[in-house]
């Protein structure tokens, strides 16, 4: 896993003035938010990596830790897809388009896409957890013939909760297998119901030890996708998982993200299997 | 401020010349920082003068008791450390680490140009030089620099102080932090009657000493210093064996001595605030009136609080056990992944000023003795070849 410099070297607490330059609404009190630097030399210098977050802050309320939902190749974007929870998430769904804020990052270890080259990817993302694996989508497509199969498990609660619906087609003109499940249905669903590990399950995997796992989700829901993935056959090391605790600073200087030895902001999100198997489990860690 | 200090000069200062030192390091334009006494306790404050110190007093101390004595001599650093320490100067309890203005073209964040004073710490012990290293490690040597730390430890003088006596608290030694203070000073000052012994550890060191009216350093005071020190190491009582002791606390997670401390700790966060090397934070939104101008203020925070944890509308650690965990497992176990150290020194802090006379090294000792209990220790045969 690589991480990319955080756009200010010196102070981590400066953060850059931004726009919200569009709001898309993507499902039922979930948007995808459009930012835009103030300052174009800070835009410019701007990059990040599948996986990573941002610091976004609105000043007087508070900051939050969002993940880039958005195409690292197109630097013109800057997109993050965020569900309404509370006091700022809520303050930055007022705001609306021209809203001004503030971002510090990026911040966070990345999905190992370079690592692999020659593999086939399985993404399995659940709810929301879709967003921070949309930049791996990205990437994986535009270098396609790098990988073999490339396979997109998605579950959600509701039909209503899918993300990105329309994006799917042309996912899967480029080369990604994309299969979906709900846990209720509705009248003009007629797709899958269960949880998205069954979809694992039936899986046709040619070649499980040189498969890639990418998973991202409620806790839980990646436990299980974990337990499926090993029963069929995919390796420890070849299993990714993202990982989400309270933040404030996102550099490591808190203390808040502690799990177990690790800083999810600064070791993770995007961490190994088997770097966080033995705590994964734990209780209350 | 050097590291990897060896001692460089040795000299003798007399009781009577002590003022000339804090008089030396003021014109040199440091704000003097020492051990003073403020209800009941010997804290660190700014000191103007040696008549700052605590001089004749001394502290007794045991797991959930502090009080002040009088002693029989005239000694300044006849204690041993109190409910402070240096990581209030270094790493401020409240700070802002940013501001917010709103204007025309929207919210301009920045953060401040920090100035912060140059401190010259008198008294510091050889736990406390370790606690500072420990303190760069978290916030100067990881891919992130805490820049408000960064200044305040460059700028810092230290005048460390040899312990001649040792709580009951105390447990350097098994820390290997302690009590000798072998590096990480300006000046250290071992207390003898009559005067201090006082050697330099670094280039500003050298030069506040070559303007101090001292006399040589004859062996026979040398020999009064050493078996000064030697008392201190001589009244060590507590211990801990930290042999393998990540791996002890990290693989027994479910151990249920967790319930037990559970039943007694309060979560009051006095440990962590007590404690030289604990390092957690929150920042805050302070708006004035108008909400057009936002400090964003940053204050220590404790995993012993319930929303440290929060996240997604709960909190992970919701108990007593596992917040409690939390703190024991990070100081002793967890940092040596992140930091490569232990995040005890050995001070005792944490257990004298507990309200209900939690002992950490009592809770790694049960822990430890359930697990011996179960395996038998190897004997020497498995040795054999
Ligand atoms: C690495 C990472 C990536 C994330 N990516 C996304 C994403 O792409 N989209 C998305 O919608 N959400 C994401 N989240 C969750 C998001 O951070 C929370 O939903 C958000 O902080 C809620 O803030 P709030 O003020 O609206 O809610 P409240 O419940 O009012 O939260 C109050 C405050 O708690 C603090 N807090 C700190 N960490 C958390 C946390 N993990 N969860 C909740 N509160 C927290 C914040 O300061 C927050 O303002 C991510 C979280 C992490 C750690
Ligand atoms: S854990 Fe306790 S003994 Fe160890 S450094 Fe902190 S306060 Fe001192
Ligand atoms: S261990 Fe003692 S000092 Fe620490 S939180 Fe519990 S009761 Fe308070």
């Amino acid at each position: 896993m690589t991480s990319a410099a955080a756009c200010s070297a010196t102070d981590p607490w400066l953060a850059h003035s931004v726009t919200i330059d569009r709001v898309i609404p993507e499902t039922p009190g979930v948007a995808t938010y459009d930012f835009v630097f103030t300052d174009d030399n800070v835009g410019g210098r701007y990059s990040f990596l599948p996986g990573q977050f941002n610091m976004l802050y609105l000043p007087g309320v508070g900051e939050v830790a969002i993940s880039i939902s958005g195409n690292p190749a197109d630097r013109s974007k800057l997109p993050h897809t965020i569900r309404v929870a509370g006091n700022v998430t809520q303050e930055l769904a007022r705001l609306g388009e021209g809203g001004s804020l503030g971002l510090r990052g990026p911040f966070g270890a990345s999905w190992p896409l370079a690592d692999c080259a020659g593999m086939d990817v399985v993404l399995v993302a659940g709810g929301i957890g879709l967003a921070p694996l949309r930049p791996a989508i990205y990437d994986l497509l535009a270098n396609r013939d790098r990988y073999g199969r490339l396979t997109l498990l998605y579950g959600s609660r509701t039909p209503a909760g899918l993300l990105y619906t329309d994006e799917y087609e042309q996912w899967r003109a480029r080369g990604l297998d994309i299969q979906t499940t709900v846990d209720r249905t509705t009248d003009h669903w007629k797709g899958n119901v269960g949880v998205v590990t069954t979809l694992l399950e039936r899986l046709t995997l040619p070649r499980p030890e040189n498969t890639a796992l990418m998973t991202c989700g409620p806790e839980v829901m990646m436990w299980y996708t974990i337990q499926s993935a090993r029963e069929c056959g995919f390796r420890d090391d070849n299993l990714y998982v993202s990982l989400e605790r309270n933040m404030n600073c996102a550099v490591g200087l808190c203390g808040h993200c502690q799990f177990g030895p690790e800083f999810i902001c600064k070791d993770g999100p995007v961490f190994r299997y088997d770097r966080v198997t033995s705590i994964l489990k734990v209780d209350d860690l | 401020m050097q590291d990897g200090t060896e001692i460089r000069r040795t000299e003798f200062l007399a009781t009577d010349d002590l003022q000339t030192l804090l008089d030396e390091l003021q014109s040199q334009g440091y704000r003097t920082v020492g051990p003073t006494i403020d209800q009941g306790a010997i804290i660190y404050d700014e000191i103007e003068s040696v008549d700052d110190l605590p001089r004749g007093w001394t502290d007794r101390q045991e797991a959930g008791k502090y009080r002040l004595e009088e002693r029989d001599d005239d000694a300044f650093f006849g204690y041993v450390v109190g409910p402070h320490s240096w990581k209030r100067f270094l790493f401020p309890a409240a700070v802002t680490v940013a501001t917010a203005e709103r204007t025309d073209q929207g919210w301009q964040m920045r953060t401040p140009d920090h100035d912060a004073p140059r401190y010259a710490f008198l008294g510091v012990r050889a736990c406390e030089l370790a606690a500072m290293r420990v303190q760069d490690r978290v916030f100067l040597e990881g891919a992130f620099v805490d820049p408000i730390y960064q200044q305040r430890r460059d700028r810092a003088f230290i005048v460390a102080v040899n312990c001649t006596q040792a709580a009951a608290t105390c447990f350097c030694t098994s820390m290997n932090t302690g009590p000798r203070c072998n590096s990480g000073f300006d000046l250290a000052l071992t207390e003898i009657s009559g005067g201090f012994i006082i050697e330099s550890g670094s280039d500003d060191g050298d030069d506040i000493l070559e303007r101090l009216p001292t006399q040589p350093a004859e062996d026979a005071l040398l020999d009064q210093a050493e078996s000064a020190r030697q008392q201190a190491v001589d009244q060590i009582t507590k211990k801990m064996d930290t042999d393998g002791i990540r791996d002890l606390l990290m693989q027994n997670l479910d151990h249920p001595r967790w319930d037990d401390v559970a039943t007694r700790c309060l979560s009051c966060t006095n440990c962590t605030m007590v404690c030289p090397t604990c390092f957690c934070s929150s920042v805050s939104e302070v708006s004035d009136l108008t909400g057009d101008h936002v400090e964003r203020q940053r204050q220590w925070d404790s995993c012993f609080n319930i929303d440290f944890s929060y996240m997604n509308g709960g909190v992970v650690r919701n108990g007593i056990r596992s917040r409690y965990r939390q703190w024991l497992t990070h100081k002793l176990a967890t940092w040596h992944d992140q930091f490569d150290t232990s995040g005890c020194v050995g001070c005792g802090r944490c257990i004298t000023w507990c309200p209900v006379e939690i002992d950490l090294t009592e809770e790694v000792a049960a822990i430890r003795q359930s697990t011996t209990d179960k395996a038998p220790e190897r004997t020497d045969e498995d040795d054999a070849p």
